[in-house]
């Protein structure tokens, strides 16, 4: 199961934030060098925190976190640091630094990591914008774009030092159909050209089909089901049929478990 | 009993969390100070800091000052006029500003006008996840943002707290000399020669500098410290203020006790 070609490994992990409460149980998963592998699943249901373990934000409670082939949950503080290096991360909500323009937001990184002159700073902060479709925007405030040109100028951002890893947190949350479509197809241009390798936390299924090499669907803090997209398309199994096409009903109830509810109006014992 | 018991046990949470937190802090200061010279290699850093908190800050220190000053030359002379020692307006103007109002009035004035704009500033880059992205880019918040916002407000208070004097003083000159009349010989020289530079400027500055250290630690360590909603960064916001004015007025309080105990 080690192999050079895996850039993530995660076995038999659990995480919880209380010790009574686990979020997150028995995860075992892979990511493959260059592919662009979706974790999907219901709001609320640890994605993000998964995401966040890989990047040794948080530590698990029990199991392992290999990136790289290194102990993620064992790293200190130093080496975490020189890992983070090697990822990048792109927020639900951008993430922009409100107080710097979008120039300084994409050139943050190689001014703080890289001796680099201002000169050559500028080329390459216009050509990660260029390749998100903003280099007209370099002077603009984070404030003065749009929810989709921001999470582009994110993007651009993320991929400032050329990461070997990239993971997008929601990347297509509250975006219109025309910014959608263009952040799905950056997601896969830009780790094909760059030769990275991508996780995608989402629950947004159509769009993320469309560009995903595989997929990992996690419920209540498990995964219940994997595999490529056609395999997910095709899938007998109810969960996935139920998120995959969006039904209201199934395994996972409408209903968050409540009192009965005749008893609730009435005020009487169901018989 | 059980509701003593509820009492006490609400009492004891109450100041174990107090407790925790003051320890927070404690460790937060530390973290600051390590990371510290970050802040004077990157100076540029601490410049801009210095312009939000200490230059944004001058319009309501300047103005506070001259009126602080006026009333106390307004004050002052009514009461020097019934000992018959109105000269020594001057003085009096000079030393209370210096020892006192100065350095407390100026500290208040910044933790409501600076303290809770560093509060808001960090918490809602908090909220918004701004801290979280940095710390992901393998660049530590902690000596990015907080450390030369500290150092940006410790720089800026005893500057603050000296213009507010100067300011207070020549208020003092507007309404004392100017306005009522005392002769301005007297009021210049008296003052030069009973305000003594060790012990009393140097104490004033002593305190602003106390002072500009306490209220801007507050600041970003509620800020740090914020729950990353609106409510929890206004929150933080209100008890910086809260807190702030507190800590100065104790704090000066214990530096008066050491400092001017009546012996020459």
């Amino acid at each position: 199961m080690v192999t050079a070609d895996n850039i993530v490994e995660i076995r038999d992990l659990s995480f919880g934030y209380e010790e009574a409460r686990e979020v997150l149980s028995g995860i075992n998963l892979v990511i493959p060098r260059g592919k662009v592998v979706a974790i999907m699943g219901q709001s609320g249901c640890g994605k993000t925190t998964l995401l966040r373990m890989i990047a040794g934000a948080l530590r698990p409670s029990k199991g392992e976190v290999l990136a790289f082939g290194q102990r993620v949950d064992r790293m200190s503080q130093d080496e975490l640091y020189a890992l983070r290096r090697r990822m990048s991360m792109l927020f639900q909500f951008g993430a922009l630094f409100t107080d710097m323009s979008t120039f300084d937001n994409v050139a943050f990184q190689m001014r703080e990591h890289t001796g680099l002159d201002e000169p050559l700073i500028r080329d390459l902060v216009l050509m990660k914008l260029h390749a998100v479709g903003l280099r007209g925007a370099a002077q603009l405030m984070p404030s003065e774009l749009s929810g989709g040109m921001a999470r582009r100028v994110a993007l651009a951002r993320a991929i400032a030092l050329d990461p070997e890893l990239m993971m997008y947190d929601e990347p297509f949350a509250g975006l219109d159909p025309i910014s959608l479509g263009v952040i799905g197809q950056l997601v896969r241009r830009l780790n094909d050209a760059l030769g990275a390798t991508s996780i995608v936390v989402t629950h947004d299924v159509q769009e993320s089909l469309k560009i995903v090499d595989y997929i990992y669907f996690v419920a209540d803090g498990r995964i219940v089901a994997q595999g490529t997209a056609e395999e997910v398309r095709a899938s007998r199994a109810p969960y996935v049929h139920q998120f995959v096409w969006g039904e209201a009903d199934g395994p996972v109830p409408f209903q968050y478990p409540a009192a009965d509810y005749r008893e609730d109006l009435l005020g009487v014992r169901a018989s | 009993m059980n509701r003593v018991n509820a009492v006490v046990a609400a009492v004891g949470a109450r100041v174990v969390g107090g407790v925790w937190r003051l320890g927070f802090a404690a460790r937060f200061f530390l973290v600051m100070v390590k990371h510290s010279p970050t802040a004077f290699r990157r100076f540029h850093l601490t410049v801009r800091e210095i312009y939000f908190a200490g230059v944004l800050s001058l319009i309501i220190i300047l103005v506070s000052g001259l009126f602080v000053g006026m009333v106390l030359g307004l004050q002052g002379y009514d009461t020097l006029a019934r000992y018959g020692s109105s000269e020594a307006l001057g003085v009096l103007v000079a030393l209370s500003l210096v020892r006192e109002l100065g350095p407390v009035v100026a500290a208040l004035l910044f933790a409501s006008r600076a303290g809770s704009a560093i509060t808001a500033e960090i918490g809602l880059m908090k909220a918004t996840e701004q801290l979280d992205a940095m710390e992901m880019m393998a660049v530590d918040p902690v000596a990015r943002v907080v450390a030369p916002r500290f150092w940006g407000g410790v720089l800026s208070m005893p500057l603050l707290a000296a213009l507010f004097s100067a300011m207070g003083i020549f208020g003092g000159y507007l309404v004392g000399v100017v306005l009522i009349g005392v002769d301005v010989g007297q009021f210049w020289s008296q003052m030069q020669s009973a305000v003594d530079f060790r012990e009393d400027v140097v104490n004033g500055v002593i305190k602003s500098v106390v002072f500009g250290i306490a209220v801007t630690w507050i600041a970003v360590f509620e800020g740090y410290d914020a729950p990353p909603t609106a409510e929890g960064v206004s929150g933080a916001t209100t008890r910086t203020v809260v807190t702030s004015a507190l800590a100065v007025l104790a704090l000066d309080f214990v530096l008066t006790a050491f400092m001017f105990r009546g012996v020459r």
